[in-house]
């Protein structure tokens, strides 16, 4: 399909034990993310779904080998993509969003510092420009009085404060093709959870993003996704359209997810 | 401004630091080392001569007669005559603590330039070759005693290459000391104009602070490699890789900083040491500072000489903790915010 944008192939990988030994952990991953659309990527914790996701910008711990198979994006596989190219497309092509964001930005650094050197980093230009896209972009995902924040450092902010940050890094800063949002929304009060992926879907929507959200909240996914990805045990069990899972979901486990999502009455 | 504050509040801490210790080394000496009269008198002197000489060093008064004149004196920023020197005690410090200054901040900057990298390096190729190798060779800066490696640098350089002088103290002997300004040779040679006794004074500094350096090097290198190795596994260095940024700025811009804390801690705690007066260090150099001034005065209960050494480096020790935790607050923002 030329509407592929990545796409994970037969994709196995196992930790590496002290002692050389193997522990299996991703067995025969295939998924595809289509381009324009949000891709959801559930299961449970130890599914395998983070891994997978960190694999794709290579940022995996260090204990993970992979075993087989590869990740194609824009027809290269970056499993076997060098430091260097590796690192031109990290935030400019596919950026992160990561789960806890307060502990994902840097502790000594203030928010817009760390928005700006990014901002720099990618596109250039002077400090102050730079500070004043990062302070552009707080704004554009709606953080109250962004002059004044942006001069703040990240122990200041509260956790949806904090996501909106690292989105506005991550997805308004970079400009990347394709979007990861690895738990967006994990750890966060109810009624911030809905707000963050309200403002994940509009900036998706608005700037023509590709996002691929991992997730175990399936309530989440309901309202926002286009299609969805069943992972458990480090396998993929089901995939399809998001209508098409809710409605009527092949495989037993997808049907127990649903079930304990309290989504759909059992 | 709280961090104004809080040096304010910690400086006035020196006044009652300083009571403490004053009056825990004005007793301790006493009880502990007996009348130093003996000391001071040729042994066919009478009673009477006895009696005059314990007169003429303030002995002869009950114990907190002698505790309270001491008090009174200090207050007014006199700090008594050393038995030994018969100069003012306060003079006899002045004269050198640059000696122990000038060695402690060359030998220390080295050590911290040095072990900084050292642990970076070690840490961000951990469990490979440079980390097997700066550790291995810090293990052996920590294990051997300050005092062996000084001896066997003097062997090396001095004994068997002849590329360095000895060990007699901070110009050769028979060379006069410049104008003195600071009291810093290589600062006042420098301003002198002196490039050759500017020189000498380098020279005969080198193997001191070599030393130093070494035995400072390898604690900073170790805490710095495990401080890196901790902050680079956190979700911040994942999130600057995943932004895109080069190896080296996630090394030194984003993780250094994080990682330096326990680093500071520690050169705090080694400054306290060293500026107290590396001991062992300045006997096998010959370097007259205060280390040496102490030991002397250790040995012939010199008491006020004792107890103004004391006073000196409690005063240092409250100041290097005072100086770690402005660093804190400075390197950490979280410190900031009470």
């Amino acid at each position: 399909m030329s509407d592929v944008l990545l796409s994970v192939e037969n994709f196995s990988g196992a930790f590496r034990a002290a002692d050389g030994r193997l522990t299996p952990v991703l067995h025969d991953v295939n998924f595809a993310l289509r381009t324009g659309a949000i891709t959801a990527v559930v299961g449970e914790t130890g599914s395998g779904k983070s891994l997978t996701a960190l694999s794709i910008l290579g940022i995996q711990p260090a204990t993970f080998v992979r075993t087989s198979g590869r990740i194609l994006f824009e027809g290269r596989d970056l499993l076997t993509l060098g430091a260097t190219a590796l690192r031109a497309i990290r935030g400019r092509r596919i950026s992160m969003v990561f789960q806890d964001a307060r502990a994902a930005m840097n502790p000594v650094f203030t928010v817009g510092q760390q928005l700006a050197e990014v901002f720099r980093l990618q596109h250039g230009g002077s400090r102050d420009a730079a500070m004043a896209k990062a302070i552009d972009a707080l704004r554009r995902v709606s953080i109250p009085e962004p002059e004044r924040r942006a001069r703040q450092y990240p122990h200041e902010f509260s956790g949806g404060m904090a996501q909106r940050a690292m989105i506005a890094m991550a997805a308004l800063i970079c400009r990347p093709t394709l979007l990861i949002l690895d738990e967006p929304t994990t750890g966060l009060d109810v009624t911030i959870q809905s707000e963050i992926m309200e403002l994940i879907v509009e900036l998706g929507r608005s700037a023509g993003l590709t996002a691929c959200l991992i997730t175990h909240d399936l309530g989440v996914v309901a309202e926002t996704c286009d299609a969805v990805v069943v992972m458990n045990a480090g396998r993929v069990v089901e995939t399809g359209t998001a209508e098409a899972i809710f409605t009527a979901p092949q495989h037993a486990y997808t049907r127990k997810l649903l079930a304990a999502s309290l989504l759909v009455p059992a | 401004m709280p961090l104004a504050l809080m040096i304010l509040r910690r400086l006035f801490w020196i006044i009652p630091v300083a009571l403490g210790v004053v009056t825990i080394t004005f007793f301790a000496a006493r009880v502990f080392t007996g009348d130093p009269t003996e000391l001071y008198t040729p042994p066919e002197a009478t009673d009477e001569l006895r009696a005059q000489i314990r007169e003429r060093l303030g002995l002869a008064d009950p114990l907190w007669v002698q505790y309270g004149k001491y008090l009174s004196d200090l207050l007014r920023g006199d700090f008594g005559m050393s038995f030994t020197t018969g100069l003012n005690v306060g003079a006899d410090l002045s004269d050198r603590l640059p000696a122990t200054l000038e060695l402690g901040l060359v030998g220390m900057v080295f050590g911290v330039l040095a072990g900084v990298p050292l642990g970076v390096i070690a840490a961000v190729n951990r469990e490979r070759w440079p980390d097997f190798l700066v550790r291995g060779v810090t293990l052996g800066g920590m294990a051997l005693p300050q005092f062996w490696i000084g001896l066997v640098l003097i062997w090396i350089f001095f004994v068997t290459l002849g590329w360095l002088p000895g060990p007699v103290g901070r110009l050769p002997i028979g060379v006069n000391p410049p104008p003195l300004l600071t009291g810093f040779l290589l600062i006042d040679t420098a301003l002198a104009g002196d490039g050759e006794k500017f020189r000498l004074a380098l020279r005969q500094l080198a193997l001191p602070a070599l030393t130093l350096g070494l035995t400072t090097l390898a604690p900073v290198a170790r805490v710095t490699r495990a401080s890196m190795v901790e902050a680079l596994q956190s979700d911040y260095i994942r999130t600057a890789i995943a932004m895109g940024h080069g190896r080296r700025v996630v090394w030194f811009r984003y993780c250094l900083r994080n990682a330096l804390l326990p680093v500071v801690t520690l050169i705090g705690g080694v400054a306290g040491h060293v500026f107290g007066g590396a001991v062992l260090l300045e006997s096998i150099f010959g370097w007259p500072g205060l280390g040496q001034y102490a030991l002397q005065a250790i040995e012939r209960s010199d008491f006020a000489a004792l107890q103004g050494f004391v006073i000196y480096a409690s005063l240092l020790y409250v100041l290097a903790f005072l100086a770690v935790d402005v660093l804190y607050m400075l390197i950490d923002p979280r410190m900031r915010t009470p």
